[in-house]
């Protein structure tokens, strides 16, 4: 367009747009240097006393779970509480209980990351090694559950001399495969965030190393340098390589959120593909993927807000972390307050019977307590985070981070254990306890993820090096701290 | 026999970085690269690359999967011991579907981690770059353009001149020790 005399006519006011204040991901504009510093101080230093503490205590208790596996083992899956009716008891609650823990990891390193929410790059390292620490976990019950464990390999399809092969009809075989997929898969990408991270540790420890000449500390500075090495596979941030790189941490991304939506489908699927009232519905899949990530959040606070404090990283785990966090609890929360409401909404709506008994006794019956205590810890308690005090303050969210784990297993008690327990003739009613060993055996599984838990944080960087660069203004090329010019006057 | 490997040149910021690669894509070398400690943005475009090929990979992962859990459910289900239970087919393309998907995503996800390995001609241990010095720092806050003296634009001294020409903080020789 232009006038009369051949200028071009400004149609549209040019006006530098208004900039919004955007919390920053690392608090205090640190240098680049400083974030690696950070990090690998924790890998590098001597542990303080309370990880020795803590580390000893859960060696103690995951020696306690693998005792009690082997009491079971030798002896027989008597020494649990399973009787009939309820022949599904703390076993498969824990291992759903287990399993769900892991989805927050995933959620958070591939679905925030597709969703492009930069603030996952402080916390995705920790929570992916919680996915698979609790899948570990969760692994161990379905096994030691098919009573002869030594087995437990019909559940896969290796050939043997029988002639016979596994019944993939059976949701159960589809749990083998999706576990066992989600265990693979979660640990390849969490190994692949890694390879940066572990090349930054290998050189650190090269160029520590040339201080030392011989020696004790000469000779475990090779060793580490060796394995750190190793497993950063040659790393040397090249840019072709990073090409590559990025791609393929899109596309595990783009693979991993349809799995980990998948694998609580499947999970519920153990349940809803059968016929037993209180089971067998279809809200199943949604619920059960939406309580996973709830619990999941819950575990991802219970561990991360201890170690902030006493890793002295409350700047790179921000107080905006945690809140962020608490909005995902209050909306996976209220998802599964909803839920539960639409569980009883159809049973009588749906005009079956046997299915409003199954409601009714859940709520009123025997085991009314288990119900109350899963709708105050997993309805009530995060609705608490609407508030912005409740959000902001660690040592409350870690009280509540507390109650949503205790919901979210009684959740699945309520779900396994009531809808058992009273089959379709009074004849077949009764009142399942768990044995010392159930109990025992379930507490040793948090001895062993702590075990895992504390190896890892003493040996591999607990936040995602390169990734929590990435998101600094300073690694950002256009920005004045990344090294761009000052802009200039009326420029946009 | 040690003989010279690459000439690096060293940065403070992904901002001067960028603009040195411009100008060493600009001057039409080949066997270049740039070493950052994370990928700056933008950074494919500044060096001339175009995509990456990861998702071949993925793709025939997937498809692998994808084909192999179908075939072994039906070879297992219906052919070599083929039976009924509770009334339901042989075999059917949605209770095989569960399994199937989780392969696809199996095979998928392996393929997209060997397919970056594979293209990035990684592992290597032992490369000259990793026994200098100075470019330890690249994995924590410096930044490197790297120009191999095989490539055929090479020159010692023109390379140089383009190379201070970028106002980099500190070039140097890089040594292979064969």
């Amino acid at each position: 367009m232009s006038d009369a005399a051949g200028q071009p006519v400004q149609v549209v006011e040019t006006h530098t747009p208004k900039e919004l204040v955007r919390q920053p991901l690392v608090l205090n504009n640190r240098p680049l240097g400083w974030i690696t510093e950070q990090v690998c101080s924790i890998v590098e230093g001597k542990m303080p006393k309370w990880w020795n503490v803590a580390f000893v205590v859960s060696f103690l208790m995951m020696l306690m779970c693998f005792g009690y596996i082997g009491y079971l083992i030798t002896t027989g899956v008597g020494v649990w509480g399973l009787n009939h009716p309820v022949a599904w008891g703390w076993a498969i609650v824990n291992f759903v209980f287990w399993i769900g823990i892991g989805h927050a990891g995933t959620l958070i390193s591939a679905i925030l990351f597709l969703l492009r929410q930069k603030w996952r790059c402080s916390i995705n390292r920790t929570a992916e090694a919680m996915t698979i620490f609790a899948v570990i976990c969760a692994g161990i019950f379905p096994g030691i559950h098919v009573g002869r464990i030594w087995l437990a390999w019909w559940l896969f399809p290796i050939p043997n001399a029988h002639g016979i092969w596994p019944q993939f009809r059976s949701p159960l075989l589809w749990d083998v495969f999706a576990v066992s997929t989600y265990f693979t898969v979660s640990l390849l990408f969490w190994y692949m965030g890694l390879i940066p991270d572990l090349a930054t540790i290998r050189d650190r420890l090269r160029i520590a190393g040339k201080k030392l000449n011989s020696g004790l500390d000469w000779m475990i500075n090779r060793f580490k340098q060796f394995t750190y090495g190793f497993f950063a596979m040659g790393w040397t941030g090249s840019n072709r390589h990073w090409r590559n790189y990025e791609k393929a941490y899109l596309l595990l991304a783009g693979l991993s959120t349809p799995l980990v939506l998948s694998v609580h489908s499947i999970v519920s699927f153990d349940f809803a593909v059968s016929q037993v009232p209180g089971w067998h519905t279809t809200i199943f899949p949604p619920y059960f993927v939406a309580g996973a990530v709830f619990s999941g959040f819950g575990m991802v606070l219970t561990l991360m807000i201890p170690m902030r404090a006493l890793f002295k990283l409350e700047e790179i785990i921000t107080i905006r972390h945690l809140e962020l966090m608490c909005k995902v609890i209050i909306a996976t929360g209220s998802i599964v307050g909803y839920a539960y409401g639409m569980e009883f909404f159809i049973a009588w709506y749906g005009g079956n019977p046997y299915e409003l008994y199954a409601f009714k006794n859940r709520a009123f019956g025997p085991y009314w307590w288990a119900y109350w205590i899963m709708i105050s810890c997993n309805v009530i308690s995060p609705q608490l985070f609407w508030f912005q005090w409740c959000r902001t303050s660690p040592w409350f969210i870690f009280i509540v981070s507390i109650f949503v784990n205790i919901g979210m297993w009684f959740e699945r008690f309520v779900i396994v254990v009531t809808s058992l327990h009273r089959d379709y003739l009074p004849s077949s009613w009764g009142y399942y306890s768990p044995t010392r060993v159930d109990i025992l055996t379930f507490v040793g599984t948090f001895g062993l993820f702590m075990t895992l838990f504390l190896l890892f944080i003493r040996y591999l960087p607990t936040i995602a090096i390169s990734e929590a660069k990435g998101v600094t203004p300073q690694a950002d090329p256009h920005h004045e701290l990344g090294g761009a010019k000052p802009k200039q006057e009326g420029a946009h | 026999m040690s003989q010279p490997y690459a000439i690096i040149a060293e940065y403070d910021t992904p901002a001067d970085i960028m603009a040195a690669a411009e100008k060493v894509h600009a001057a039409g070398y080949e066997k270049w690269d740039v070493h950052t400690p994370f990928p700056v943005h933008g950074m494919d475009d500044a060096m001339g690359l175009d995509n990456a090929k990861v998702g071949w990979f993925t793709f025939f992962g997937g498809i692998t999967g994808l084909t192999a859990g179908m075939l072994m459910i039906y070879f297992m289900n219906k052919v070599d011991y083929d039976i009924v239970v509770g009334g339901k087919p042989l075999f059917s393309g949605f209770y095989a579907f569960p399994v199937a998907y989780e392969m696809t995503i199996l095979l998928g996800a392996f393929g997209s981690l060997g397919g970056m390995f594979i293209l990035n001609r990684l592992p290597r241990h032992h490369h000259p770059l990793l026994t200098n010095d100075r470019f330890a720092a690249v994995t924590d806050d410096k930044f490197f353009v790297v120009i191999e003296c095989e490539d055929p634009a090479y020159e010692e001294a023109t390379t140089r001149a383009l190379l201070e020409g970028t106002d980099p903080q500190h070039i140097e020789m890089v040594e292979d020790a064969q």
